[in-house]
């Protein structure tokens, strides 16, 4: 038994040790750099709580973490109403063997490369682009006009991706529902839209709550996407993080402003938590 | 019928949403002309011969197939092992580390980047492919031993036990027993963080200098504005992607249900 326990550790120390070095350190040493500050090029290591006070004190940082949030919410509720639709077609309206097809071809441009996957919007919308060119051609609109570099641009580029992220977590959900619960609403009188608004969508509700968490996590957190479509004018709190890295150098701003956005993260995690049971999708 | 038209619309509308940029990148891909934009002005294969002999891109593309392969063989191994160290020993406070290994899972990328760029920086190790292996590994390890704890069940304890009461030494049980039968598992780790790896821009483009990697390299290009290389590029690695997921579907998902 002594030497098993033994081997338990030696097989369990390489992964540790490299979480451990790579994910607990980096994170102690950002935690270590936010209370200290630049001055100049000088790093002064005496803690303070400046960097915080300064990112309150500027509203174009305290603006870009408003503006994150609003997209980010945004998104998450329109990529919902949009993809729950489908789930509920293919789950419950198309005949079972087509399912699976019909699945894979929703997320299929998955697999294309994120950047690819934004510039190919700018594609579709910029101002010799694809939607403004169509309607000119229509005569809806007079001369072309960009519909790129906007807020707007930067939620539909965020919808399209997380549509089949969600699509696909709430398809896992319902067809987990058994149809018995269905077929007895409706056998006790239920209308269709009854037995839905009744039956299936709190039978829903895990599925639909995970995908929105994680549609949260990956939008609030992610620069390419508003980098590309949505431009420079109205910062995300990623584009303002990086701007501290690239242009300023000022690696204690940055750090105090990621672990902003944790705090932000995690406080919506433990505020939806009781939602979020994992075991049900 | 009544609902069978409205739901055959809503369909057809969000495929055509989901695919509308993916067939405009692909069809001005072949564009015979500078714009990636309407007029379509004919076919033509120049920009995929450009991007064959720009050689900063094949460099790039070789440079993430390696921190692809890598990243995604130490990903898995060290996964595996802890999957099965905590699945199958006793080990005090296993429940800590169970969460430790899945905590990387709960942060963005972003955050993860910068912490190992501010932590490179200050240890002065350099900026190299190096780091972006490491980077990677950190992003997949709780998939990988995600994926290898949940599917160390029960029904291979006893073969295990019967080939320890046999006489197999530990890493003769692991390897001659354990690895056969999470052989499914073990792929789909692979594949998963290799696909991931593949697709990372943030980490790689934080880390990286000189050498970089493929989606480093696009983002260069992306500076240029709209230029049909950049359309060719996305549709070849499209094309690698697709490749990738066909083959996971064939002969690891298939093994899978089979079995």
């Amino acid at each position: 038994m002594n030497r098993r326990g033994l081997a338990g550790w030696v097989l369990l120390a390489p992964a540790l040790l490299w979480v451990m070095a790579f994910f607990v350190v980096p994170f102690a040493v950002m935690a270590l750099y936010s209370v200290w500050r630049r001055e100049g090029t000088q790093l002064v290591r005496e803690p303070s709580l400046v960097n915080y006070e300064t990112f309150l004190d500027k509203s174009y940082l305290l603006d870009a973490l408003f503006n994150s949030l609003e997209i980010t919410a945004i998104t998450v509720v329109l990529s919902v109403l949009f993809a729950y639709p489908l789930a509920y077609i293919l789950a419950f309206l198309v005949p079972r063997r087509w399912q699976r097809l019909g699945l894979i071809l929703a997320i299929l441009p998955f697999w294309t490369s994120y950047l690819v996957r934004s510039y190919s919007w700018l594609l579709v919308l910029s101002e010799n682009g694809v939607i403004s060119q169509t309607l000119v051609t229509l005569g809806l609109l007079s001369e072309t006009m960009s519909f790129a570099n906007s807020n707007g641009a930067t939620v539909l580029g965020f919808v399209h991706f997380f549509t089949m992220l969600l699509a696909l977590t709430i398809y896992a959900n319902l067809v987990q529902i058994s149809p018995n619960y269905r077929r007895a609403a409706e056998d006790l009188g239920a209308s269709r839209l009854q037995s839905f608004i009744h039956v299936v969508l709190p039978l829903s509700l895990p599925g639909i709550m995970i995908g929105a968490f994680i549609t949260f996590v990956l939008a609030i957190g992610d620069y390419v996407t508003p980098q590309i479509l949505g431009g420079n004018r109205e910062l995300v709190m990623p584009q303002a993080i990086l701007l501290q890295v690239q242009r300023r150098a000022d690696f204690p701003m940055a750090s105090a402003m990621s672990l902003v956005l944790m705090l932000v993260i995690s406080a919506v995690f433990l505020a939806s938590a009781r939602w979020l049971k994992m075991d049900r999708v | 019928m009544l609902t069978v038209i409205p739901a055959a619309v809503y369909v057809l509308a969000a495929y055509a949403f989901i695919y509308l940029p993916v067939v405009v990148l692909v069809i001005f891909s072949f564009q015979d002309g500078r714009l990636p934009v309407p007029p379509f002005k004919g076919v033509s294969l120049r920009w995929y011969h450009e991007v064959f002999s720009d050689s900063d891109l094949m460099e790039a593309l070789v440079n993430s197939v390696m921190v692809g392969v890598v990243s995604a063989t130490l990903a898995t191994v060290l996964g595996f092992l802890a999957a099965h160290a905590l699945a199958r020993h006793r080990i005090p406070g296993a429940v800590v580390f169970q969460w430790l290994l899945m905590a990387p899972l709960s942060v963005s990328y972003l955050i993860i980047g910068i912490g190992l760029l501010i932590t490179f920086t200050a240890t002065g190790m350099p900026k190299s492919l190096l780091s972006v292996v490491i980077g990677h590994v950190v992003i997949n390890l709780p998939l990988a031993f995600g994926i290898c704890y949940s599917q160390l069940g029960g029904h291979q304890v006893s073969a295990e036990r019967a080939a320890r009461d046999l006489g197999a030494r530990e890493w003769q049980v692991l390897a001659l027993v354990s690895v056969p039968m999470m052989w499914p598992a073990i792929a789909a780790s692979f594949f998963l963080s290799f696909t991931l790896s593949w697709d990372e821009f943030i980490i790689a483009w934080l880390v990286t200098r000189f050498d970089v990697t493929l989606p480093v390299e696009i983002w260069s290009l992306l500076r240029s504005g709209l230029d049909p290389t950049t359309n060719a590029v996305g549709t070849v690695v499209f094309a690698i992607s697709m490749a990738l997921v066909i083959v996971m579907e064939l002969f690891v998902f298939r093994r899978k249900t089979r079995a």
